[in-house]
């Protein structure tokens, strides 16, 4: 206590020490290189893919039309009323990167998340700048002056225009992508293209360019949810300490070879990290698995003529089992076990299910509304009238004519605002514009006498697939006097 | 306290073992607080906060003073951001106005976009101006009349309704309001109480509501001479007396016997205000799309040529 009181108080915020990962090669490199080019190029290139939909929709395979509600993928087409589609795909990624989580770990952090593939790409800037890791460091190190300044303003040019490409490419998922291309540029787009691009490119400058590894460790809530996803038969980055612990310098090694483990200390696993984090402390939430370390590792260990894998992936539970010099179980195992299988099953099954009402969907539809202010109109021969508001839905991409009829309901007849009631009849045809819904007014009128009743509307659409729909309506009556 | 195993640093301060992080040097109990410090930027981030508000504060109203709050740099104020978007709006329309304006309403027909405007604002103005006697469905009300039907007491064309609202029904100062009065036959002794009864049976056969009988047949002697003359011959009514068509199924004061009578012995009257006393051009023009579309809009040259001879003329406007 009263040792305490006499503490210099501590220091309540850190400084963010910067990280100058060093360059390596190796297999979980070159895949991660894969990985960057695959998304970067999904990406950018997704918008500009042209899909023909025929003369009355847009021909971008894949485009979010906010405004006339339309959301296109391909060959699917999504109205609003459809939007379970989309929560179903939400639903998807979710349970699947539960299931990446227990099958392989953290691979979405080390992988495939935009802030590692862009943090991935500024670093590589880093290095075409100012070189690898120590002239970085001895760059930072050193005083401003008209070399350092040119440098770092070359720099965070290239780091400004990855990011505008960045943010300009994602208003084009919005719109069509080579219209919107030509107009932003003449400065005519709306106001909203321009304020994405500029919030989306700053975000990117920022979070890719400045705050990197610090996203991960403070900001981001899924490395969070990962630790409480992670089990023991997880894969993880592990440093095997039983075999490199205790360290020592290969010379130290060689004089006395029963003293020391396998990590010679050379730090090259702290030296490419992108993140800072030294790997060899355990696990941790700033270890995103990218796997670099092992790469680095396995190459010291090459290099010295020992086994690699001193860093490798292994779950808790094979770590203990190779402690205890058991042989680790096969990959195939780690895999297939109930918790993966279940998230599988539960992801396909969504999946599945999701293409079969896909596949089930009908592109017609009929709403009524009834108007219930008056309910019944009496006219003045007696005949009472009912007026309904009908929707007709139709998701093909081109006009179709659908015709309307009265089904049940004796006597009834109908007209709307285009025809008059002397032209009343038991059907009303319609041309629906393309990928609309129209609405229709119709006024329904019995004879006198005529009890209330339920009836049917029925909707049939001409053409090639004669697709129909109905709907239930009631019509009142004063009642049979 | 159990400082013997603890190890201090050189500032004085123990590593925690299980995380090798330095603790704080605080102790409560027992229990230490591990020195994690929060990212420096997060401290910037805050102080931005802290510049902001007060950029915001000196920018947008902010402070509540005795009468009213500080007005902000900008001059931003809800109700003025409401009235540049309800002006905004206004310009929108202004187009629409305009050629709402310029056209004669027969026209109207011919121009589906323009209709569809003039129905929905009529819609709008319907429920501020109209409701209150004709009701929010415009079914009306026993006396007031139903707009929906078929049955119009002055007309029911684009051309009659928009007369109607224009110069009202009944209204005192208006040269050419929709003026007619029917007597009172019974009050003022025109006809005698068995006679009254007798018109009655009449008027209730001509509809089928009750059977020709010798009263009706009394009646329509008298019908010929008293009546004839606004409700026609046949007693089909006629629209340049507002004289409701009295062989149909609608009533504007009720069709039963008693209702009939009274109506005959002293007759009501409807009365409409004269909405151009009160309404601009283009609102009574909406107006009068919107009651056209109700579903008993008739269409202006058939209504032209058989005003006259068109049956269905009870009780409309």
């Amino acid at each position: 206590m009263d040792q305490s009181l006499n503490l210099k108080p501590a220091s309540l915020y850190a400084k963010r020490e910067p990280v100058f990962n060093r360059r390596i090669d190796g297999r979980f490199r070159r895949l991660k290189w894969a990985i960057m080019v695959i998304c970067l190029a999904i990406y950018w290139i997704t918008p500009w893919i042209r899909w023909d939909r025929g003369p009355y929709a847009p021909d971008q395979a894949v485009l979010v039309d906010l405004a006339h509600r339309r959301f296109y993928m391909f060959g699917i087409e999504i109205w609003p009323h459809e939007f379970y589609f989309v929560a179903g795909l939400l639903i998807m990624a979710g349970i699947g990167l539960f299931l990446v989580t227990s099958a392989v770990g953290r691979a979405w952090c080390g992988y495939a998340c935009p802030q590692t593939v862009w943090t991935d790409l500024f670093q590589h800037v880093d290095r075409f700048f100012d070189g690898d890791r120590n002239a970085r460091f001895r760059l930072y190190k050193a005083p401003w002056g008209p070399a350092k300044i040119a440098r770092r303003l070359g720099k965070w040019s290239v780091y400004l225009a990855i990011s505008f490409a960045t943010g300009g490419a994602w208003i084009f998922y919005f719109a069509d992508a080579p219209t919107l291309h030509q107009v932003f540029w003449s400065g005519t787009a709306a106001p909203v293209a321009y304020g994405t691009v500029f919030v989306l490119t700053m975000t990117t400058f920022v979070l890719g360019g400045f705050m990197r590894e610090q996203v991960c460790i403070y900001m981001c809530p899924w490395p969070r949810i990962q630790t409480a996803m992670l089990d023991e038969k997880s894969l993880i980055v592990t440093y095997k300490d039983w075999r490199g612990e205790p360290r020592g310098s290969v010379k130290k090694a060689q004089k006395n070879p029963e003293a020391f483990g396998d990590c010679i200390d050379c730090n090259q696993c702290v030296a490419v990290c992108p993140t800072g984090i030294d790997i060899r402390e355990g696990p941790q939430i700033g270890c995103i698995t990218c796997a670099l370390c092992i790469d680095a590792c396995d190459r010291v260990m090459s290099e010295t003529g020992r086994p690699r894998g001193l860093i490798d992936y292994a779950t808790l539970e094979d770590s203990e089992r190779e402690k205890a010099g058991q042989p680790p179980t096969r990959h195939l195992k780690l895999i297939w076990r109930p918790r993966t299988v279940l998230y599988f099953a539960v992801w396909a099954g969504i999946g599945l299910g999701l293409l079969f009402l896909l596949g089930a969907r009908v592109h017609t539809d009929l709403t009524v509304a009834k108007d219930r202010n008056p309910p019944y109109i009496l006219m003045s021969d007696g005949s009472v009238r009912n007026a309904y508001t009908l929707r007709l839905r139709n998701m093909q991409g081109r006009p179709r004519q659908m015709e309307i009829a009265i089904e049940g309901l004796p006597g009834a007849k109908m007209w709307s605002d285009d025809i008059g009631m002397e032209e009343a009849a038991r059907t009303l045809t319609r041309t629906v514009p393309a990928d609309e819904t129209q609405s229709l007014r119709a006024y329904v009128v019995v004879p006198a006498g005529t009890a209330s009743q339920e009836f049917t509307f029925n909707l049939r659409a001409m053409g090639e697939e004669r697709e129909q729909d109905s709907a239930q309506a009631q019509f009142d009556t004063p009642g049979v006097e | 306290m159990a400082d013997a195993d603890k190890t201090p640093t050189a500032a004085g301060r123990r590593i925690d073992e299980a995380t090798n992080t330095a603790t704080v040097g605080h102790e409560w109990d027992g229990i230490e607080e591990l020195d994690t410090p929060m990212p420096r930027w997060w401290l910037w981030t805050f102080y931005a906060t802290i510049v902001f508000s007060v950029a915001y504060a000196v920018a947008y109203p902010a402070w509540p003073l005795l009468s009213k709050g500080t007005e902000g740099m900008l001059g931003w104020s809800s109700r003025g951001q409401l009235r540049a978007e309800l002006n905004a709006q206004q310009a929108q329309r202004e187009q629409t106005v305009a050629a709402l304006a310029r056209m004669p309403i027969e026209e109207l027909p011919g121009h589906p976009e323009l209709m569809r405007a003039a129905i929905a604002g009529g819609a709008a103005a319907f429920k501020v101006n109209c409701v209150q006697c004709h009701g929010a469905g415009a079914a009306g009300f026993k006396g007031f009349p139903n707009l929906n039907d078929d049955d119009w007491l002055w007309g029911g064309d684009l051309q009659a309704i928009e007369a109607s609202l224009v110069h009202g029904v009944r209204q005192p100062g208006d040269d050419a309001t929709r003026q007619s009065m029917m007597p009172n036959f019974g009050k003022d002794g025109l006809l005698t109480s068995e006679q009254v009864q007798d018109v009655t049976s009449y008027v209730l056969s001509l509809s089928g509501r009750e059977k020709a009988s010798p009263a009706s047949r009394r009646g329509a002697g008298l019908f010929a001479e008293n009546c004839a003359i606004c409700h026609g011959a046949d007693g089909t009514g006629s629209r340049d007396f507002g004289a409701p068509n009295l062989a149909d199924a609608i009533w504007l004061y009720g069709g039963t016997r008693e209702e009939v009578t009274a109506q005959i012995n002293a007759p009501r009257h409807g009365v409409m205000p004269a909405w151009d006393t009160r309404l601009d051009p283009v609102t009574i023009k909406m107006l009068t799309a919107y009651v056209h579309s109700l579903g008993g809009g008739e269409k202006f040259e058939i209504a032209q040529a058989s005003s006259r001879a068109r049956p269905g003329t009870g009780d409309g406007l």
